[in-house]
């Protein structure tokens, strides 16, 4: 099972902590929302996850498609 | 990737239909809620074998959140709501949160005698050093010099430090978290809760809105890399001296004492005694 980058704009209140605390630089700030810069250089951390006061960016688990047919 | 669907521990933890909640932009209320939904979930109890209690303040709208058994009190008293809760049902976990002002200001004799008694309950502070919701008073752990509304040439009080004073009272687990440091602070509310006795969680929290723009201490970011820089742990913290501890954050479990006779138990025993066949 892998994990996947999503986030919540609706929920995003663009205070900007996980793009400051992202050692990746995965993340930016666009008209004061959370924007996936860069997706390919995500380590998936969590570290977004774990500080983001308004729990709107987070790691997804994925089902591999494959398994998930077979079952 | 964009959704509008929250994570698996929001979704199981918190009544999503009030999300996004009421707190500003960045205040640090946001990451300690989601530290309690995630010690809860390391410790797999059941949410309906929790009852979540607070009082009245920013902090306090948790009890509006949290999808557990809530009650949002009157201001200071939740500990003695609490309390009644615990007496009841002593099998139940019984969680406070509550803000700085609300446990050591109006709250703080609630607080020293449950301490005092050693009731199983766990006590996790929402230390933001400000009366949040009021707009920005000046509150028993807001250190000497700085800014409130009602300190506009900087408070002349001396601050509490909520763990000591814990401490002091008889507390038997007391440890200190921030929103900085999760991953530590959810173990730490873990551990509180496993402990049976009185254990209090005192978390530094930021106000970006009051305490930070009053006291010129940046956003959010600049308050979560000020807590970065000054945490230290309390194994660190063992090797230094006083001065080179001065304005640094101690954070880890201050203190345990195992043994101590438990507030509900020994009320317990009293019932025992005078019920017939005990
Ligand atoms: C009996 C009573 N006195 C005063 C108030 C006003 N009041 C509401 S919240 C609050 C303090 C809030 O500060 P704190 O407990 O530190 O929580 P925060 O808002 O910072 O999270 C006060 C004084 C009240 N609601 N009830
Ligand atoms: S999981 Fe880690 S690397 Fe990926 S965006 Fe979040 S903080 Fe950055
Ligand atoms: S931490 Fe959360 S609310 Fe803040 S900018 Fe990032 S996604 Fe938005
Ligand atoms: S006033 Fe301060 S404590 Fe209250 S929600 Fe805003 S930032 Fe948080």
């Amino acid at each position: 099972m892998g994990k996947r980058l999503v986030v919540n704009h609706r929920w995003c209140k663009g205070c900007g902590i996980c793009v400051a605390f992202c050692p990746k630089e995965v993340l930016a700030m666009k008209n004061d929302k959370i924007q996936i810069a860069d997706e390919s250089k995500c380590i998936r951390c969590g570290q977004c996850e774990l500080r983001c006061p308004d729990y709107a960016i987070f790691l997804e688990d994925v089902i591999n498609k494959t398994t998930e047919e077979a079952q | 990737m964009s959704t509008e669907k929250p994570s698996a521990l929001i979704s199981k933890y918190l009544r999503t239909q009030h999300l996004p909640h009421i707190w500003c932009p960045g205040c640090g209320h946001g990451i300690l809620m989601r530290d309690v939904a995630k010690a809860i979930d390391n410790l797999k109890i059941d949410n309906d074998n929790v009852c979540l209690v607070s009082g009245i303040g920013c902090s306090s709208r948790i009890a509006g959140y949290m999808d557990f058994n809530t009650i949002h009190t009157t201001h200071g008293r939740a500990i003695a709501f609490a309390t009644g809760i615990k007496l009841a049902k002593p099998e139940m976990t019984v969680i406070v949160v509550a803000g700085d002002g609300d446990i050591s200001a109006i709250g703080g004799n609630h607080l020293i005698h449950a301490a005092r008694r050693n009731i199983d309950l766990t006590v996790v502070v929402f230390n933001n050093d400000i009366y949040g919701m009021t707009g920005g008073q000046y509150s028993p752990t807001t250190p000497k010099g700085e800014l409130g509304t009602t300190a506009p040439y900087g408070n002349i009080d001396r601050p509490f430090d909520i763990s000591a004073l814990a401490k002091g009272a008889g507390a038997t687990y007391v440890a200190r978290g921030t929103a900085y440091h999760a991953v530590q602070t959810i173990k730490m509310i873990q551990d509180g809760i496993s402990h049976k006795g009185f254990a209090l969680i005192d978390c530094i929290s930021a106000c970006p809105t009051y305490y930070g723009r009053k006291n010129k201490k940046g956003g959010a970011v600049e308050m979560m890399k000020w807590q970065q820089a000054n945490g230290v742990s309390v194994e660190k913290a063992a090797g230094m001296t006083a001065e080179e501890l001065a304005g640094k954050l101690v954070i880890g479990k201050l203190h345990q004492e195992m043994g101590v006779p438990e507030f509900t138990e020994e009320y317990q025993r009293i019932i025992d005694r005078f019920t017939v066949g005990g």
